[in-house]
């Protein structure tokens, strides 16, 4: 009886060190950072001014598939996907997919030169202070999140996309 | 004040020498002796620990005057802090004497202060301005209880190369002769390499060259003894036009990693001579020299104070050199910890003197193992002090 | 399960593997006869780990049950720490090197060896960290495996002691006497003066103190298993921040790591130098080969807390909370959260002024303010002259296809494209500035934009964090600390005394000082009359 206790003692007390570890070590090597908006969660809302100074709010998107994107001009990646999103922006836009491309805190003239020169249709916000870009926990750019129409983010890519895969990702978010 | 201060601090070098000598009387000066061995012991014992003392006092004295100068506790770069080092080892022994009323171990642990504080004297020694991390009370707190805990923990290496002096056999060349010799000639050229630094200082040595380094930097480098050792394609620049010798291989790259070989050479070879004269004059190595002297000695004694001095300098030395270091850590560079090389060797230290004592206690290590593990310490110590300021330098190198 | 049990002849029942009888002390293993001295380590008791090796679990266990292990552990940890310190770890390397190939430019071929065996990063490797793991373990279970018997042997012992433990003690002598004295009346008297616990039980009397200070060890090692504890409850979510927050002079900053709650802004940073002809310190600065040596680096700081919720984009509502000049060693500390001091950045370009000339008259009409961080599209000057800004590139460079691009939102290296209008040229001149460049892209301009000045500002490195850890590393650190004074600056002493028809036997241990404790049987023994024992140790 005595015996068996002692094995009892043992085995959870070792259970718990293992446990203990176990979960340290996921946390240290495996685990992504906490506080970064991920694939599942519910995209943030957040209201942002565009370049002609209007007020947008990401939750009057409801039941519109959002392609969220953040870019910047000194940003060569960033740069090389805009003319393929223009291009796709015209096309879905009947079909209810939305572009919300955000400036990662530039001066609003070089973002408005920018989006000038690049004839770019869609809307582009102004993050002033990265407010939004550190909401998000969006780190090297560019970063785009596919919001579903229910407002809930289904993949996060940070990668400068073809023109192909945009197409793929808009498809997605169709509503 | 400030000159003042530096005059008390040569009076209490000179009578630390002087300490040591009447301990070294006690031990042996069959001249000398007039009474008994028990009252001669008694008598020159008495003598050098009121010398000691007395001695301390001066140091005292250099450390409250300079600090009155300064503005700030004296314990704020290699100058300070060594000089300070070799007061707590005084002060370790004083207390440690106290209550053993041992000879033998002020014959050895004076001198080890003594060129603890010879050795504090190549270093800057003006009084220095606090940069903004300095600034703190915990400078005096984590400094004087960090050194107070070495300081103890030093007379253990006094008391171990006490109990291998007399314990290792000596009619033989073996592992432990070579060994405790090479112990001998690592304090010789201490000695060695203080009165070369001094002495070329003294003389006004200087000699200038311009290299460049891995940063693909023109380079200047002063050296202050003559150049065995160069910068790999060095070129000579201004001052005293001798050498190099050689130039140090390519792969050293570090940082003035040319000057630091060149210093190491300089303290290997003068202590290298210096130990060949000795040995010339003795005709037996030192270790099997001083061996007769320690006849007498009760080895258990001198056991028992190596294992106390670990056992009362253990906790004063996680206190100082990891509790509060931590603390202040925490205030001046956000995190109480942060693997500085310092805090590293602070924390192998602690790890050595704990594996020490259950080497010690649990698995009966005693006697000559034990006074080993107490000399190995002390190195570590030493590494800590001398070699990671010196040549790994991170957060700590205020000097 | 009899058979696992030792019953000594003074009737108690010992667990197998006891060497000393709990309760009497007689030898249980070995030759009774024999002279050499009791192994006095744990009383002799039974180590449990010893005494079964059945399951996997069992196994384990006793492997970290063993001090050998622990040791190895010890020097393991001792070694790999040392070697982490050859070379500096990748955090201490300058920012922006490429580790890769930092260490083979800076330390040659034991640099890329150093780099290649990952010791780069050594103190974060999943080997070092299993190191620590281990060594926990190895506290716990050694610790937990010791202290239960010898809790229960030092519980359990017995006045009276068999005649061979305690002639197999250090210290042991047999005083010849005739009559009364020392009666053991007396003799308690003596040891209770010197502050033993007594207790006399037919003929025989045990004084024992500072039995505490055997537990010592264990206390300080709960110390250490709490402050590992602490050290791995950093990973779990919210207990730790340690964000960099750079914020420029006037600037009001979200404070990253607040969960949104604070915000943070900067009246200006200080920094000072000390006078390099001040009398006290004048032979130092000038021996240091530096040209000023710094002496406060200062942020004045305000805090400030949202109220109530906000959406992410929108301006938040602010309420003062108070005032901090943040300097080293002096964080501003509210809530969990400290800011400390920790970099600065001098004179960033702010804004640019210029004025806008006729060339050939050099006459101005009208001087404009440029702020790098928001230019705006039109500055007015004088009746009938402006200036548009067509584009601004905060960090000036031609790209691969030969376009004006800016590198980062930074303005190190300003540019603009401006627009010169004037009443000769209503439709305007198209002009490229830039820091110490006047281009005229689109042919030759009648005006020009003629720089005045800058205005700059300095930025603030400062550190954020939020340590929930530090009073659970406290507590340990203190129990630590009291474990290890318990143990080391007390001593556990006891004496065995026997009255035998006209002898007196005193038997006497000390688990460490042995020299306190000769000194204490000196002054015992002087004041009874009974002979000095003699230390056995040495009698060989």
């Amino acid at each position: 009886m005595k015996k068996k206790n002692r094995l009892v003692v043992r085995t959870v007390i070792l259970a718990a060190v293992l446990l203990a570890v176990g979960y340290t070590f996921y946390t240290n090597f495996f685990a992504n950072d906490s506080g970064v908006v991920q694939a599942g969660d519910k995209a943030p809302n957040f209201i942002l001014t565009d370049l002609e100074g209007n007020e947008v709010e990401l939750k009057d998107y409801r039941g519109k598939g959002v392609f969220l994107n953040f870019w910047a001009t000194y940003c060569e990646p960033c740069k090389d996907e805009m003319p393929a999103m223009d291009k796709k922006y015209k096309e879905y836009k009947e079909k209810g997919v939305e572009i919300l491309a955000v400036n990662v805190s530039e001066p609003k003239l070089t973002a408005k030169s920018f989006a000038d020169r690049y004839k770019l249709s869609f809307p582009v916000l102004l993050d002033k202070g990265n407010d939004v870009t550190n909401h998000y926990g969006v780190g090297p750019i560019p970063v785009t999140f596919l919001i579903d129409k229910d407002g809930k983010v289904i993949q996060k890519t940070e990668a400068s996309l073809s023109e192909e895969v945009i197409d793929e990702y808009m498809k997605r978010i169709q509503p | 004040m400030a000159q003042l201060s530096s005059n008390l601090l040569y009076i209490s070098f000179f009578i630390y020498f002087a300490a040591s000598l009447v301990f070294a009387i006690s031990l042996l000066g069959k001249k000398w002796r007039k009474s008994d061995e028990v009252t001669h012991a008694k008598k020159w014992g008495r003598g050098g620990f009121i010398l000691s003392s007395i001695g301390f006092l001066f140091q005292l004295g250099y450390f409250i005057t300079r600090w009155i100068a300064a503005g700030h506790a004296p314990v704020s770069n290699l100058f300070e802090f060594t000089t300070f080092f070799g007061m707590a080892m005084v002060f370790a022994f004083l207390m440690i004497y106290a209550i053993y009323k041992s000879n033998v171990i002020g014959v050895f642990a004076m001198p080890v202060a003594l060129i603890v504080i010879a050795y504090a004297s190549v270093f800057p020694s003006e009084i220095q301005p606090l940069i903004p991390a300095l600034q703190s009370n915990w400078l005096k707190i984590h400094v004087t209880t960090a050194a107070l805990g070495e300081g103890i923990l030093a007379i253990s290496f006094a008391a171990g190369l006490v109990y291998l002096v007399k314990k290792v056999n000596q009619e033989k060349a073996s592992k432990s002769t070579f060994w405790l010799e090479a112990v001998m000639y690592t304090l010789i050229s201490t000695i060695a390499f203080v009165i070369i630094a001094l002495s070329f200082e003294a003389a006004g040595y200087s000699s200038t060259y311009e290299f460049v380094d891995v940063n693909e930097q023109q380079t200047t480098v002063e050296y202050t003894i003559p150049t065995l050792i160069g910068p790999k394609d060095a070129s000579f620049v201004s001052g005293n036009e001798f050498g190099p010798l050689v130039e140090a291989p390519s792969w050293m790259k570090g940082e003035k990693a040319a000057h630091k070989l060149n210093t190491l050479v300089w303290s290997m070879l003068g202590g290298l001579a210096l130990y060949w004269i000795i040995r010339l004059i003795l005709r037996k190595r030192i270790g099997a020299a001083l061996q007769p002297a320690l006849k007498n000695v009760n080895e258990e004694l001198v056991d028992e104070i190596q294992y106390r001095a670990v056992a009362i300098g253990f906790p004063v030395f996680t206190l100082g050199a990891l509790i509060f270091a931590m603390i202040w850590a925490q205030a001046a560079w956000t995190r109480f910890w942060g693997w500085d090389p310092k805090e590293v060797w602070a924390l192998i230290t602690w790890l050595f003197y704990a594996a020490y004592l259950h080497l010690r206690l649990s698995r009966g290590w005693q006697g000559e193992k034990s006074a080993w593990l107490a000399v190995v310490g002390f190195i570590i110590i030493m590494l800590n002090l001398v070699v990671v300021n010196l040549v790994i330098s991170g957060l700590h190198s205020y000097a | 399960m009899s058979n696992k049990t030792i019953t000594c002849e003074c009737g108690h029942v010992n667990p197998y593997g006891t060497e000393i009888c709990e309760a009497c002390g007689k030898p249980l293993q070995g030759d009774l006869e024999s002279k050499k001295l009791l192994n006095m380590r744990y009383e002799g008791s039974a180590r449990r780990s010893q005494t079964y090796k059945t399951t996997i679990i069992d196994k384990v266990w006793n492997f970290f049950s063993s001090v050998k292990v622990g040791i190895w552990i010890i020097v393991l940890l001792l070694v790999s720490s040392a070697i982490g310190t050859i070379f500096p770890q990748e955090m201490y390397i300058p920012p922006l090197s490429e580790p890769s190939e930092y260490y083979r430019e800076q330390y040659g071929i034991p640099g890329q060896l150093f780099y290649d065996l990952g010791f780069h990063n050594l103190y974060g490797s999943w080997w070092y960290m299993l190191l620590i793991a281990a060594l926990g373990l190895s506290l716990i279970v050694a610790s937990l495996d010791r202290f239960v018997p010898l809790y229960r042997s030092l519980k359990k012992q017995r006045t009276i002691r068999h005649e061979s433990f305690m002639k197999r003690q250090k210290y042991f002598g047999i005083t010849k006497v005739e009559g009364e004295n020392p009666t053991l009346s007396k003799l308690k008297e003596v040891l209770r003066k010197k502050k033993y616990h007594v207790k006399e039980e037919d003929g025989h009397l045990f004084a024992e103190k500072n039995r505490f200070s055997r537990w010592g060890p264990y206390v300080n090692h709960i110390g250490l298993i709490i402050f590992l504890i602490g050290g791995m409850l950093r990973f779990f979510p919210g207990m730790y921040v340690d964000e960099v927050l750079w914020i420029k002079e006037d600037e009001t900053k979200k404070i990253k790591g607040t969960e949104e709650a604070y915000y943070l802004k900067s009246d200006g940073f200080i920094l000072e130098t000390y006078d390099n002809n001040d009398e006290k310190f004048k032979d130092a600065i000038e021996q240091s080969g530096q040209e000023v040596v710094a002496k406060n680096y200062q942020t004045d700081a305000v805090l400030y807390k949202q109220v109530g919720d906000r959406i992410p984009g929108t301006e938040p509502e602010l309420e003062k909370v108070k005032e901090h000049p943040i300097q080293v060693n002096k964080p501003l500390k509210f809530d969990d959260y400290a800011i400390y001091q920790v970099d600065y950045k001098l004179n960033e370009l702010q804004s640019m002024t210029f004025t806008m000339d006729k060339k050939d008259s050099g006459e101005s009409f009208g001087e404009l303010t440029i702020d790098l961080y928001n230019p705006k599209d039109e500055y007015k000057l004088d009746e009938g002259y402006r200036v548009e800004v067509m584009d601004y590139f905060p960090d000036f460079e031609f790209n691969d296809k030969g376009e004006p691009t800016t590198k980062s939102k930074i303005p190190n290296n300003p540019a603009f494209i401006l627009r010169m209008i004037s009443p000769d040229h209503p439709d305007g001149e198209v002009a490229f500035v830039a820091i110490r460049k006047n281009l005229e892209p689109l042919g030759e301009n009648d005006y020009k934009m003629s720089f005045q000045n800058v205005d700059t500002k300095n930025v603030s490195g400062l550190v954020v964090r939020k340590d929930n850890t530090l009073w659970i590393l406290g507590i340990g650190g203190a129990i630590f600390m009291i474990g290890v004074i318990q143990g080391m600056y007390w001593n556990h002493r006891r004496i065995w005394i026997r009255r035998k028809e006209d002898e007196v036997w005193l038997a006497s241990h000390t688990n460490k000082n042995w020299y306190g404790l000769k000194r204490e049987l000196e002054t015992i023994t002087e004041k009874t009359g009974i002979d000095m024992p003699q230390d056995q140790s040495e009698q060989k």
